[in-house]
């Protein structure tokens, strides 16, 4: 079957079941009751604290099958979801499904386990490095899911991504359950991504190196939610945990796009009190910060809030009244965890609450702008963030198709040639983020409008930008580089992209080696 | 008249850089082989911009190659580089009238049938260009610009250079005034601190205001500033539009002499304001006529 | 070949992004031309590029050599730079008869 971008669906998924298939950005109407959490009781002398992670898994206990949850706020310094699956290993514990917010290069360590068993599923919204390189080469029998923030949000909330224990990687924790992010060797700043797990799953366990007196404060998941506390030696490392200063690029083709992005941000008369705005931690995005920055310093603007994974040059922004906001669903750096420490105009938010489709209301509707990148963007402003130029998994959505929905403008910015690769092609690999929900392509040869946007368009050009059609832009790069070769896959499905409210947006297929 | 109010340093031996240098609006690229390349890269960066004069497209940017001097690559620069057809040759190191018709010479030899002459811009960056400034400039045939190189200048002349530059106030005037006397252009020498945008700016404006038409640029993000110095403010342009209209109504009224806001509108004053429209227009700038 | 004795290793070439490394070693006599590529963009380019390297070793009439070519997503043009500077630092081709 095919949905309503025309990507080719199975009817049936082995070991995911029948697709729902996409059918529009806004179209699902769920007809449904959040998923009701488990009642807990706990008597008032009963101790939270637990030795080891062994003697969690044997209290609960946890069983063949389960599925575990993690977040990914330690990014690539994550020390917990590497231990946790060691001790289900050690303990015999076989078909388990990973439900892991991102996977990093430092889990490697779960191709180990899903070789023998111990792990048999997952469920991310974006992966890098040898896991990706692994499940793209197929060494899960069923397919990864993958979804977006606010999709992961909704998946736990709705009952969609049932959890029977969520693990909790806690910088700080108190013996009672009482966790925050902002202090403890491992500090990471926002908790987001944590929230639904430790709101919806059966079990609760904070897994934390740092256990500060009772009562902890902040408070960022309440002890009302955890079952168990367990100390161990490392949980993350820091290293790994938190980036250096994050630098605006040098690259001068990255600086001209980014000029650009900043000049359609105004032209779209957007660049006003009250702007708010949402862009990436990479060179480039941060960029477009920078020169959104300078006019707001030429012409007195200030801002209402920026969104999304928070970066010092962001902090920079609210502490010099560029915004009177932050709202932080994750923290990059240092200094966003400084500020959300001290700053109570920088607020922690749950994936919920800034992402997710189902609620009434979350963070990215209240966007004007979101800048976001791409691997590939088709003619008709469909965008892959999912797969790379050799068709292996290298990324994901993560927030990239929430920000794109919500935003009243979404900018894409990319190199129109990538190495030699033309970023534009007639089909992208694997759509990520719908066609209908990007507005606008920036490149350093030109700017491309969604011709949905015909009101955006004459903005553009009485703005003097250099507006060009999306198949010229493409036939310009194809005349530098030669016309690409397309990629052929196989029929074997190793990840089903799910779009935020559930529906089947497409899926990955296994590449010929 | 060709228009070079930025002329932007492209390294020759970089792929990357060399199939890019056309989307940052320069009015020229230079694809350097003296400078940007190690002497032991000569030959590779030599290929790499012939193949690139040959295929990668630089839009409305003029087409630069700025040869090693003839005492070292030069020769070989030329014989290479002139059949791929670049607009101009950058001649570094430029001492004396002799060291023009060398070159030209040489570029002459390696044109092929029918292609369009290579122009010449002579760098000048030592004492002893300076000083003969003016006979360079009136090489005759393929000169069409002079440009100041002022960071060798002054190592040569053991001053200290600074961010202000008053040491270079004399070698500018000297090159402005002695390609104007030679009726062709004068190019400011590059400001190089690509981190120092207020100081890019200042830079520029000493530079125009002595009276060039265009400066060097190292770097890609110093184009927009130099452009915003020497692009007609509406002012300007407005000032010229009515010195002008001021001259036209005169000759109309069958007098050479006209007047605007009291003060005499003579030749050299309608050459500028003309120059300044042209220049306008170029540029898609507002006119009202 | 009369300059056979004059040939040896001729290398060109970065491996920075848009660059490509190309190595020229001259083979036996009758061993022909062969061509090993690595490329980041193997699978939409491979094709193009081995093309563009026999074009140039046949406009240069280029007999007996080994090439191996690390492609770091370069265009064609400088593939044919890269590749006829590795060939005249081998000593495989001769200054004037190129271009």
């Amino acid at each position: 079957m095919k949905n309503s971008i025309g990507r080719d669906l199975p009817e049936v998924i082995e070991g995911y079941g029948q697709p729902i298939p996409y059918s529009g950005a806004f179209e699902a109407r769920p007809a449904m009751r959040r998923q009701a959490p488990k009642v807990k009781t706990i008597h008032p002398r009963d101790q939270k604290l637990v030795d080891t992670l062994e003697a969690v898994f044997q209290q609960i206990p946890i069983t063949d099958g389960m599925t575990l949850s993690f977040h990914h706020h330690f990014r690539n310094g994550d020390g917990v979801v590497n231990q946790v699956l060691a001790t289900a290993a050690a303990l015999g514990i076989k078909n388990l499904k990973v439900a892991l917010s991102s996977v990093f290069p430092v889990h490697e360590t779960l191709i180990a386990y899903m070789k023998s068993g111990v792990v048999t599923a997952l469920d991310t919204n974006y992966m890098s490095g040898p896991v990706a390189k692994a499940v793209s080469e197929g060494v899960l029998a069923t397919p990864v899911v993958l979804r977006t923030h606010g999709g992961r949000a909704r998946a736990i909330e709705c009952g969609q991504l049932p959890i029977d224990v969520a693990f909790i990687a806690a910088p700080a924790a108190d013996e009672y359950g009482n966790l925050n992010g902002v202090q403890g060797p491992a500090a990471c700043g926002s908790l987001g991504y944590a929230f639904p797990d430790a709101e919806y799953a059966d079990h609760v366990v904070a897994v934390t190196d740092y256990i500060a007196e009772y009562p902890l404060a902040p408070i960022s998941i309440p002890q009302c939610l955890v079952d168990y506390v367990v100390k161990v030696d490392c949980a993350g490392d820091p290293r790994g945990i938190v980036s250096g200063t994050t630098k605006i690029t040098k690259d001068p083709v990255g600086l001209k796009i980014a000029a650009m992005a900043a000049k359609v941000i105004e032209a779209a008369g957007l660049l006003k009190n009250g702007f708010s705005f949402q862009t990436g931690a990479g060179g480039v995005s941060l960029a477009v910060a920078h020169f959104i920055r300078q006019r707001m310093e030429q012409e007195h603007i200030v801002g209402s809030f920026a969104l999304g994974g928070i970066t010092g040059y962001m902090v920079d922004m609210l502490e010099k009244g560029f915004f009177k906001k932050l709202i932080d669903v994750q923290g990059f750096d240092l200094e966003a965890i400084r500020s959300i420490k001290t700053n109570p105009n920088h607020l922690e938010v749950s994936a919920n609450f800034y992402a997710s489709p189902f609620n009434v209301g979350c963070a990215v509707n209240r966007l004007d702008v979101v800048v976001l990148g791409a691997t590939e963007i088709d003619v008709d402003f469909h965008v892959n963030v999912v797969t790379g130029s050799d068709g292996v998994i290298m990324g994901g959505s993560g927030g990239h198709a929430d920000a794109a929905a919500g935003a009243k403008v979404t900018i894409v910015v990319a190199n129109l040639l990538r190495g030699r690769l033309p970023i534009i092609v007639e089909q992208v690999l694997t759509a990520t983020t719908p066609g209908e929900t990007i507005d606008v392509l920036v490149t350093e040869r030109g700017v491309a409008v969604n011709p949905q946007r015909p009101e955006l368009l004459r903005q553009l050009l009485a703005a003097g930008l250099p507006v060009k059609e999306i198949q010229d832009l493409k036939a310009m790069a194809e005349k530098i580089a030669g016309v690409p070769r397309k990629l052929t896959t196989s029929d074997r499905v190793v990840a089903v992209v799910e779009y935020r409210d559930g529906s089947v947006i497409d899926v990955v297929r296994q590449v010929h080696q | 008249m060709n228009l070079r109010r930025t002329m932007l340093f492209i390294p020759g031996n970089n792929p990357g850089m060399l199939q890019n240098g056309g989307v940052f609006g320069a009015d020229s690229v230079i694809l350097d082989l003296e400078d940007a390349v190690a002497p032991q890269e000569k030959d590779a960066a030599r290929l790499l911009v012939a193949q690139a004069l040959q295929t990668v497209d630089y839009g409305t940017s003029e087409r630069v190659v700025r040869i090693n001097p003839l005492d070292t690559f030069g020769a070989e620069d030329i014989q290479m580089i002139v059949p791929c057809q670049p607009d101009v040759l950058l001649v570094p190191k430029v001492e004396g009238v002799q060291d023009i018709e060398k070159v030209t010479a040489l570029v002459a030899q390696a044109e092929t049938a029918g292609q369009k002459p290579v122009q010449l811009i002579a760098l000048l960056e030592t004492a002893k260009g300076i000083a003969l400034a003016y006979e360079i400039a009136q090489s005759k045939g393929r000169l069409t610009a002079l440009a100041l190189g002022a960071e060798d200048y002054t190592a040569g002349l053991g001053a200290t250079r600074t961010k202000e530059g008053k040491e270079i106030f004399t070698a500018r005037s000297l090159v402005i005034n002695a390609a104007a006397a030679a009726g062709i252009q004068s190019l400011d020498t590059p400001f190089t601190d690509a981190n120092d945008e207020a100081g890019l700016y200042q830079d520029t404006l000493t530079g125009k205001e002595l009276g060039f038409k265009g400066k060097l640029a190292i770097n890609p993000r110093q184009i927009d500033v130099i452009h915003g110095v020497f692009n007609p403010t509406p002012a300007v342009i407005e000032w010229a539009e009515e010195v002008v209209h001021a001259i036209r109504k005169a000759e109309s009224e069958g007098s050479g002499v006209a007047s605007l806001h009291g003060k005499m509108v003579d030749a050299p004053i309608v050459a500028r304001a003309e120059y300044i429209l042209k220049l306008a227009r170029r540029l898609g700038l507002e006119v009202m006529q | 070949m009369s300059e056979a004795g004059k040939r040896t290793v001729g290398q060109a070439g970065t491996l920075e992004s848009n660059d490509v490394m190309i190595t020229v070693s001259p083979g036996e006599e009758g061993s022909g031309i062969s061509i090993e590529l690595t490329s980041i963009v193997k699978e939409q380019y491979g094709d193009a590029i081995q093309k563009t390297v026999q074009d140039v070793v046949g406009e240069e009439k280029c007999r007996d050599i080994y090439i191996t070519v690390v492609d770091r997503g370069a265009l064609d043009c400088t593939i044919r730079a890269r590749l006829l500077t590795a060939l005249l630092r081998a000593g495989v081709v001769q200054k004037k008869e190129v271009i």
